[in-house]
């Protein structure tokens, strides 16, 4: 026997909303719980006081610093870096083994857990090339930990874009290069920048790459060689090793808080940029 | 009549099959050349050797010569000037989502500034050219998705016609057409041959003998014959020429 599609259609919808609800409850729980625990115990001092007492007293203003330089490397080295191999792989080389070899590379490469990063740069930057604990070494870490996110997401994005935009451009005489600012880039700049937003929100996060490469100093960094704490870690020492859960709260707030004016403010850049080119 | 275009023995296979077999002909100054011939026999594989936009299809083997006034195109270094001089426009219309006025200066930009007053002489004087002008003449600066499909296959030529080439190509313009907008592209038509030398690839018979100075019948990747438009409609010298247009297969 078979339902009638009226009924079907029905159980379908039902299943489907109440999967959404589900989900988007999960994530308000989070969000609201951290908030209403967090901005008991938000103030003024607490944005810009020095880290007192390994976090007992005090402000993190020396975390929020270190958070936003880290992540200024991170972003600044990963997301030129990703994008541009990313417009050669998917403008430039033809599909074939190599190419493919390449993408399945990459995609094993973002499953890796983040620990083996913070390994690599603890190797790599931290001893061999000898920049030691420092917001560079974290930084560059971060960097190869959202390169494989970044290339694929923008990957994705420019092969979204219809190939007659191109034929269409190449036919007017634009070079592969002017075909890819012209015709390509300004069509996938909303997916490439999700993935940028994406490598942003990984870097605000990680925790065991900033331990192993950028060390967990409470003083204000001076600059990028100096070993810093971000807001995670700091989040992290504080919970974990129970110096004040007061503190732990707030601090996650103002993470959660520093993320979403991120992506608010990166989405409306792009709807400026974005003015004018849709119907 | 000077030769603008001809072809020598050419022969065109993607991967191993041929899609064109030793195609020869020439295409003269200022004529409008129809080539007819049913679905799948080589017509837009043809007009993509004229601009070398079957470079773009890695899978493509070309040999045989393709010249333009003369000089092989082939070995010209420059395929954007060739791309500029040798344009085509597409069998759906294909605006860029961008305005109206940004459409049709994205190939001219490519290689200059241009100054305002240019800009804006030439966004009219194609429009124009096109019979779009004064249809939106006013509105220059919305986006071009919001033309009709009519509409945006004239913004097409205009683009086309931006980069002032010698040659243009059509690849079917008026398949997805209405008869209005079909009658007003053949206007166009026949106002550009003035200055350009045109070659339409049609599935529409009727639409070769209307506008076609010459006809090409090209069958299954052969050229079956080339001649005065009114003789390949009337007293062909191939029974298959005879057999397409009077509509026996195809």
């Amino acid at each position: 026997m078979r339902l009638p599609p009226t009924i079907t259609e029905r159980i379908a919808k039902t299943i489907l909303m109440l999967a959404t609800v589900a989900a988007v409850s999960a994530l308000l729980f989070v969000i609201i719980f951290i908030m209403v625990g967090g901005f008991r115990h938000l103030s003024w001092d607490f944005l810009t006081q020095p880290i007192l007492d390994m976090g007992r007293e005090g402000g993190i203003l020396p975390a929020i610093v270190g958070t936003l330089m880290i992540v200024f490397v991170s972003v600044g080295i990963g997301a030129p870096l990703g994008i541009a191999s990313a417009i050669y792989l998917a403008e430039y080389t033809r599909e074939g083994k190599v190419a493919q070899s390449i993408r399945f590379g990459i995609n094993c490469l973002a499953g890796v857990p983040s620990i083996i990063f913070g390994l690599f740069g603890y190797i790599l930057f931290v001893v061999l090339l000898g920049f030691g604990w420092s917001i560079v070494s974290g930084g560059l870490s971060l960097a190869a930990m959202i390169l494989p996110t970044i290339i694929r997401t923008t990957e994705e994005a420019l092969r979204s874009v219809p190939r007659e935009y191109r034929d269409v451009a190449a036919s007017l005489g634009a070079s592969s290069w002017q075909v890819v600012v012209r015709a390509v880039l300004p069509y996938a700049l909303p997916g490439i920048l999700t993935g940028v937003i994406l490598g942003i929100g990984r870097s605000i996060e990680e925790t065991a790459v900033v331990i192993f490469t950028a060390g967990s100093a409470i003083q204000m960094p001076q600059s990028i060689f100096d070993s810093a704490r971000t807001m995670a870690v700091h989040f992290y020492i504080l919970a974990r090793e129970g110096v004040s859960n007061e503190n732990a709260y707030a601090t996650a707030a103002v993470l959660i808080c520093t993320i979403l004016i991120i992506n608010i403010s990166a989405y409306t850049l792009m709807h400026r940029l974005m003015k004018g080119r849709r119907a | 009549m000077n030769v603008k275009l001809s072809t020598k023995d050419l022969h065109v296979s993607f991967s191993s099959h041929r899609v064109l077999r030793g195609v020869s002909f020439d295409i003269f100054e200022h004529e409008i050349l129809s080539i007819i011939g049913p679905a799948n026999s080589g017509k837009s594989t043809l007009l993509s050797t004229f601009n070398r936009m079957i470079d773009r299809y890695h899978d493509a083997k070309m040999t045989g010569t393709v010249l333009l006034d003369g000089m092989n195109v082939a070995t010209m270094e420059d395929v954007a000037s060739l791309r500029c001089r040798v344009g085509i426009v597409y069998a759906t219309p294909i605006p860029l989502p961008m305005t109206i006025r940004e459409n049709i200066l994205f190939g001219p930009s490519l290689t200059k500034r241009l100054s305002r007053v240019e800009a804006s002489d030439l966004v009219e004087k194609t429009l124009k050219a096109s019979v779009l002008w004064d249809e939106v003449k006013d509105r220059l600066d919305s986006s071009a998705l919001a033309l009709s499909g009519g509409q945006q296959q004239r913004l097409c030529m205009a683009r086309t016609l931006a980069v002032n080439p010698e040659v243009i190509l059509f690849d079917e313009p008026c398949s997805g057409l209405d008869p209005i907008s079909t009658a007003q592209v053949e206007e166009a038509m026949k106002e550009l041959k003035k200055d350009h030398t045109l070659v339409l690839v049609t599935n529409n018979t009727k639409q070769a003998a209307r506008v076609g100075d010459r006809t090409a019948f090209l069958l299954m990747g052969e050229l079956v014959e080339v001649d005065q438009t009114n003789i390949i409609f009337t007293k062909p010298t191939d029974k298959r020429t005879e057999d397409y247009v009077t509509g026996k297969f195809g």
